[in-house]
């Protein structure tokens, strides 16, 4: 499948940008300017980019309570996000989500979870929505490796089966769920084996390659589009940082992280594949991390400068009509 | 035998350790307890002194619960680590259609000796979906014990309690109370009967009736308001169901006036309820209405000043007690 020079250079600033702002993310947390906890998807960056080239800005997305990346593949303002992750008024949700609840209705991203596997069911909702207004949108939802294992995951891959709704599953098999290994947790070899049980088709891929991740999901979301009904796509990755920032990770060698890092880190490996390609060099690499290094400090700058809200703000945004 | 000062995490490790050496059918069930002695190192030393005996399963909340019941009815003594009490939500079939309703349906069969720990609580920004207060939800659903202790000593004898009690109980201890230090009695029979409330600072002028972290709240509001000359009586609940209705009738008789303080949103909260019960069963005794105080009606917001605004504070328990007091 060819993907034109300039969306794949799209695709490697999206990368970027997502590992550079869940990197000023933890260096803030550790500083305690960012409230409360947050999870970070440094290392996934390949999943999150890989699904959110094939989406068009109506379709929906639906994320986890590790959803930056996710956010910052489909088009969402990194100023608004910050913000938010401050618990500024000028945040996404004037303050009242924080990192583990940010959405952007306007460009479909239907909210990030705190509840592991919330999104699941809400998306066979809005694959169903798509269907009756007879709409060509897509609706994905990204959940985690153990997220898998919650009973709501079933319900709505079964709903949307049967009723071939417009949906792709993409589960980010990262190896961990907060101190369980994926293989302790569930019988199964690959997580894509799961989607025989409703029979949808089911893809296991190498969530680190984007371009593969791309490949599949592309095929995915143009069977949804033309009515052929929902997918299941298993993007092996790996958690690179804790579950939360400041775990103190005693279930895992710290090798293990290593290895991922250094030898199978998303970024570099399509880097290498650019350069190859003669579509990137390193300097234009540099200008890229550049750019995005300003952009992110403006983003900063507008967190920062940006009042808290006032405290009764609190009673606002309940009901539409109180 | 004498006390020793630890925290209400110790206290409730204590308590197991106690209850699980006792009794071999007492066993711990639920996500990411073995890694890290619970997500909040509650579990300290369990995983290495009762290897089997504490499991960590998948996230799959229906059948943990799920599994709490069954192996409650067929001759363990399971605990249910909850890892959020928010998540309740996930398992809500397996307690109160299931748990809550097993005995009664089939005629008293049989008994359902399961404890469902439940952190909860808010105070740490961790938003709308990790800070609720939810033992209402369980006091209205018969069949439930309701237990919320506040200081350490309190969460160890009551644990022990709900362990050796032969019914569900749903166990709320305070994520920010924790690391919370207190004095805890040293003799390992030290238990507080699930149904007693204690009276915990004595007082003439006004009753103030709590739970949980409700309870550092009137304490603090009980100090200031002495400044004043206002001398409140501080009664901490501690189990919701049973309810000790002879303590608090004892202390209203004295006091004449009532204020009821949780951190739970007052809608609808266990204030209604008790309040409903005061007016009902002491209305001679009454020289005020019975105020409520507690959380505002909306979920928990992210961001520090909202959270702040939204939950009680000990200046909200003075303003109450002022009203009732007519100061
Ligand atoms: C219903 C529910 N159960 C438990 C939790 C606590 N929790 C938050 S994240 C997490 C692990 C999730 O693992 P996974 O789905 O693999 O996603 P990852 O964190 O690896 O991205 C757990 C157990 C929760 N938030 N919601």
């Amino acid at each position: 499948m060819s993907t034109d020079k300039k969306k794949l250079l799209e695709m490697y600033r999206t990368m970027v940008t997502i590992r550079q702002f869940e990197t000023m993310a933890g260096e803030y947390f550790a500083a305690g300017q960012i409230p409360g906890f947050i999870h970070l998807s440094i290392g996934q960056e390949g999943s999150s980019t890989g699904v959110c080239s094939c989406l068009r800005p109506d379709d929906y997305v639906a994320t986890t309570h590790r959803g930056h990346g996710h956010m910052i593949a489909k088009g969402a303002d990194l100023k608004r996000m910050v913000a938010e992750l401050f618990g500024k008024v000028t945040g996404y949700c004037k303050g009242k989500g924080g990192s583990m609840h940010i959405a952007d209705f306007s460009i479909g991203i239907l909210g990030a979870n705190g509840v592991v596997a919330g999104g699941l069911p809400l998306i066979a909702g809005a694959g169903l929505s798509i269907k009756l207004r007879k709409t060509d949108q897509v609706a994905v939802v990204f959940f985690g490796d153990g997220a898998s294992n919650r009973g709501p995951v079933h319900e709505a891959m079964n709903m949307a089966a049967i009723w071939k709704l417009p949906v792709l599953f993409v589960v980010e098999n990262n190896q961990w769920a907060s101190t369980t290994p994926q293989g302790y947790a569930c019988a199964l070899g690959d997580l894509c084996q799961r989607a025989a049980g409703y029979n949808m088709p089911g893809y296991s891929v190498d969530g680190n390659d984007v371009l593969a991740v791309r490949e599949t999901t592309l095929k995915a979301v143009a069977a949804a589009r033309q009515g052929e009904g929902p997918s299941m796509i298993e993007n092996k990755t790996y958690r690179i940082r804790g579950h939360f920032e400041g775990d103190p990770q005693k279930y895992r060698d710290q090798a293990e992280v290593l290895t991922w890092q250094e030898k199978n880190d998303p970024i570099r490996r399509f880097e290498e594949h650019l350069v190859k390609s003669q579509i990137l060099t390193k300097k234009k690499s540099k200008v890229i991390w550049d750019e995005v290094k300003a952009e992110l400090d403006a983003a900063l700058e507008f967190a920062q400068s940006s009042p808290y809200p006032k405290p009764e703000d609190a009673l606002q945004d309940l009901f539409v009509n109180a | 035998m004498s006390d020793r000062i630890m925290s209400a995490s110790a206290a409730l490790a204590e308590a197991l350790h106690e209850e699980m050496a006792r009794d071999e059918t007492i066993f711990i069930l639920g996500e990411d307890l073995t890694a890290h002695a619970g997500i909040f190192g509650q579990f300290k030393g369990i995983p290495e002194k009762f290897p089997g005996r504490i499991l960590d399963t998948p996230i799959s909340e229906a059948a943990i619960a799920g599994c709490g019941v069954g192996s409650a009815l067929t001759g363990m003594r399971p605990i249910v680590d909850f890892h959020f009490s928010d998540f309740v939500t996930c398992g809500m079939d397996e307690f109160c259609n299931q748990a809550a309703k097993i005995r009664y349906m089939f005629g008293g069969q049989v008994k359902l000796p399961m404890v469902v720990w439940c952190p909860d609580g808010a105070g740490l920004r961790a938003a709308a979906q990790h800070s609720q207060s939810l033992e209402a939800w369980f006091v209205h659903t018969p069949g439930l014990k309701v237990v919320v202790p506040s200081e350490p000593a309190d969460v160890k004898g009551l644990m022990k309690a709900s362990i050796r009690d032969d019914d569900p109980v749903m166990f709320f201890q305070h994520k920010r109370l924790f690391r919370r230090e207190g004095h805890v009695p040293a003799d390992p029979e030290f238990i507080i009967p699930l149904g007693r409330a204690a009276v915990k600072r004595p007082g003439k002028d006004v009753s103030l009736l709590t739970y949980g972290s409700g309870f550092f709240l009137c304490m603090d509001a009980a100090l200031e308001l002495a400044k004043e000359g206002i001398d409140a009586e501080v009664v901490d609940l501690r189990s919701l169901k049973p309810l000790d209705m002879e303590t608090v009738a004892a202390s209203v008789k004295k006091t004449f006036r009532a204020v009821i303080v949780h951190e739970a949103c007052v809608t609808g909260g266990f204030g209604a309820e008790l309040a409903a019960r005061i007016q009902a069963e002491l209305f001679d005794h009454l020289d005020a209405p019975v105020l409520r105080v507690g959380a505002k009606d909306v979920p928990i917001p992210f961001s520090p000043p909202m959270e702040d605004f939204v939950l009680p504070k000990p200046a909200d328990v003075i303003a109450a007690v002022k009203t009732v007091c007519y100061r």
